[in-house]
């Protein structure tokens, strides 16, 4: 008997020591936003997309946007992250002050002349690897056309185990109605980019179909 | 059709090698038949047996779990009865107590109510007035003839206006005292009003004492039922505890309704107070929280009902000090009015934070503004505000009375799964019993097969038999049958047989079983 008591308290006492931010049950959004060329006109779409993620996060989540210019493998282009507190009301807070932000950001953007979707991946696995969410989402907002500045090397095998990425509103570009197989080609690219580095891949083109952003 | 080349015997047909394999089968079969048959036989019959006594060894077993339910139901039946007999005692003697003590006094009115009626009544007996004496005197003079006489004439005259004045003085006198007769035999109406309601009320609480001595007669009626351990208390408990176990399963799953509305009012707030991402053992910590005021709740509930002595799931509450008892309800009924509170209180945070979030989400989706809401402001939502925090002040309180349905869930709960299990094993001997069946007459069917099979050489078998029985003569045939005979050993009889055997009594009596 005094054994089980014994036995049933240390259990008691691990379960006590396993409370406190369950890196298990996090969330972890990476948005990258392409800033080049014409496409800052898609911005608008862009802020969407960010407010229905902010609404559908809950506290110890973590939500990141961060923008794909000439060299984007850098902190620097992190517009706001912010991991989400405990208590409900803070969060919502924070949601607020981050949707400001990005609200702010996006009425002051200036164009990039290169896009290095690459860089921004790298990135984002390294931010969502460090906070080792339990669910990892990385958004691309772009019409997934790389051009790099001479100079940059961006050949690297992606290591995607266990992320989700999202490729949203893949634009067609004037060459593309051309010839839709640049478009495909684009596409197929990136998706074997992602797959062969053990990401799931995905498109959404309808924004109307945003509740399939975040799905477990 | 491609035989293996093993069996190819005759290489070049392979319908005559397959015809040569079957031969030889036959054959075989044929000259292995006695002890093929007898290896069925006592195979079907070991697994016939086999079941058997399983299923015998479980119907004892149920035999044994009847009785035992038989016995627990019994003693819940005596317990409740005595509960239910003792408490009609408490209430018969509260009863005399409250109602009939009062009797002497009210027999005391009675009797002072009849003696000033008495009074009354003697009073207000009618006195014939009495004659005036000298009306007997001035009768000669009244009869004296009228004549002219004046003085005659003046003398009676006065003699008549005297009487008439006497007349009227005693008239008067009469009517004063009927008067008076009548003031006595009014006030006697009120005092015979309350002798009636007296004698009402002691009939009406007569009443209800000869009313609760006929339950006590019926509940004693049941006891000496119960004490007999007659099959009727038994059935009669049965029945009572399977409607008991259906009724409080009834009520158990709406207070679970309750506790989830409950749970689901604090669960959200709770964040608030322990965090949102924290997890413990793959729950969070504040629905464990949110659960958990829940059960402490209950158990307070438990307690205090336990206390109040309406249940008696713990019978060492019931045991305690009255002066202890009384201690347990004060803290218990505290503890839950503040968990009420609390809960009241979380139920309002959760209808700021909706509204917080409603706003939110309604700023973030179209675009709107994002400002927070600082209280509850808009028209109307002090209602669905005020319901929460109702709701989440009442709900503990309401929980409090799962304790009666929880105690008749638990103590029915035993009878029905007794009665659950005993026909659980039933069902489990009847198959057992069937299996044994199915085996045995499976190995009879199995031997009719193989003899099927063999029918070819069986058939040979049957005709050199036959020829060989119309050369042989009749004494020989005989002594063939004999010995034929004696390898057929028959069972002796049990000593506990009492019929009478018969050749094939053994199968007649493994056919019945």
């Amino acid at each position: 008997m005094k054994t089980l008591l014994i036995t049933l308290l240390m259990l008691l006492g691990f379960s006590a020591c396993s409370t406190g931010p369950h890196k298990a049950h996090n969330k972890g959004v990476y948005m990258l936003i392409d800033t080049s060329g014409t496409y800052t006109k898609e911005l608008s779409k862009a802020q969407q997309i960010i407010n229905y993620t902010l609404s559908q996060l809950g506290s110890g989540d973590s939500f990141v946007v961060a923008s794909i210019d000439t060299g984007s493998f850098s902190e620097k282009d992190i517009i706001a992250k912010v991991t989400f507190d405990d208590r409900p009301s803070k969060a919502n807070q924070q949601k607020r002050a981050f949707a400001q932000r990005i609200d702010s950001y996006i009425k002051n953007v200036k164009s990039s002349p290169y896009t290095d979707i690459t860089g921004g991946l790298l990135q984002a696995t390294e931010y969502l690897n460090e906070r080792d969410t339990r669910m990892k989402t990385v958004m691309i907002f772009s019409d997934l056309k790389q051009e790099l500045k001479k100079g940059y090397k961006r050949d690297i095998p992606l290591t995607l185990d266990g992320y989700h990425v999202l490729a949203l509103n893949v634009t067609k570009l004037r060459s593309d109605n051309i010839d839709p197989q640049e478009y495909m080609d684009r596409l197929t690219l990136w998706k074997g980019r992602v797959e062969s580095g053990g990401g799931h891949w995905d498109v959404i083109n309808d924004l109307e179909r945003l509740d399939k952003l975040i799905k477990e | 059709m491609q035989l293996p080349s093993f069996m190819m015997i005759i290489s070049s047909s392979a319908g005559l090698s397959l015809l040569l394999w079957v031969f030889i089968l036959m054959v075989l079969l044929y000259m292995a038949r006695r002890p093929a048959h007898e290896a069925i036989l006592s195979m079907s019959k070991i697994l016939f047996h086999g079941f058997r006594l399983f299923a015998s060894s479980i119907l004892i077993a149920e035999k044994k779990l009847k009785y035992r339910n038989k016995e627990v139901l019994l003693s819940a039946g005596k317990e409740a009865t005595e509960r239910i007999i003792e408490r009609e005692f408490e209430r018969i003697d509260a009863f005399v107590k409250k109602d009939l003590a009062q009797f002497p006094t009210l027999q005391r009115e009675i009797t002072d109510s009849v003696v000033k009626l008495d009074e009354d009544y003697q009073k207000s007996t009618e006195i014939p007035p009495a004659p005036p004496g000298w009306t007997k005197a001035i009768e000669p003079i009244a009869a004296i003839p009228p004549s002219e006489d004046s003085m005659v004439a003046e003398i009676l005259k006065s003699i008549k206006e005297a009487l008439d004045k006497g007349q009227e003085k005693a008239l008067e006198t009469y009517r004063k005292s009927s008067e008076k007769r009548h003031e006595y035999l009014k006030n006697m109406v009120p005092t015979l009003r309350h002798i009636n309601k007296s004698v009402d009320g002691l009939d009406k609480n007569v009443q209800v004492l000869l009313d609760r001595s006929a339950t006590v007669d019926r509940h004693m009626d049941e006891y000496s039922e119960i004490i007999k351990k007659t099959d009727k208390a038994s059935q009669m408990l049965s029945s009572s505890s399977m409607t008991q176990f259906f009724i409080a399963g009834f009520v158990l799953a709406i207070a679970i309704g309750g506790a989830f509305i409950n749970f689901n009012l604090i669960s959200r707030p709770m964040q608030e107070m322990v965090g949102g991402s924290v997890y413990m053992m793959g729950f969070k910590v504040a629905d464990i929280a949110a659960l958990v005021i829940i059960l402490v709740e209950v158990s307070m509930g438990l307690f205090l009902m336990e206390s109040l002595r309406i249940t008696r799931l713990f019978p060492v509450i019931g045991a305690l000090d009255d002066k202890i008892r009384f201690r347990m309800i004060i803290v218990s009924f505290v503890f839950l009015f503040l968990l009420a509170s609390v809960e009241a209180g979380l139920a309002y945070m959760r209808e700021l934070l909706s509204a917080d979030d409603a706003a939110l989400v309604a700023g973030l989706l179209t675009g709107g503004s994002v400002e927070g809401v600082e209280g509850v402001d808009d028209t109307g939502r002090w209602i669905t505000t005020a319901a929460q925090m109702g709701m989440g002040f009442i709900l503990p309180f309401a929980l409090t009375f799962i304790a009666i349905p929880l105690e008749s869930f638990i103590h029915s709960s035993r009878t029905v799964i007794g009665v659950v299990v005993a026909a659980f094993l039933r069902l489990f001997a009847v198959s057992l019993r069937f299996l044994g069946n199915l085996s045995r007459y499976s190995g009879r069917s199995l031997v009719n097969i193989y003899d099927l099979f063999i029918f070819l050489p069986l058939w040979i078998e049957g005709l050199v038999i036959g020829s060989k029985k119309t050369e042989l003569k009749p004494v020989e045939v005989k002594k063939i049958q004999t010995t034929e005979a004696v390898p057929v050993k028959k069972r002796a009889p049990r000593k506990t047989a009492t019929k009478k055997v018969t050749p094939k009594t053994d199968e007649v009596e493994e056919d019945k079983e």
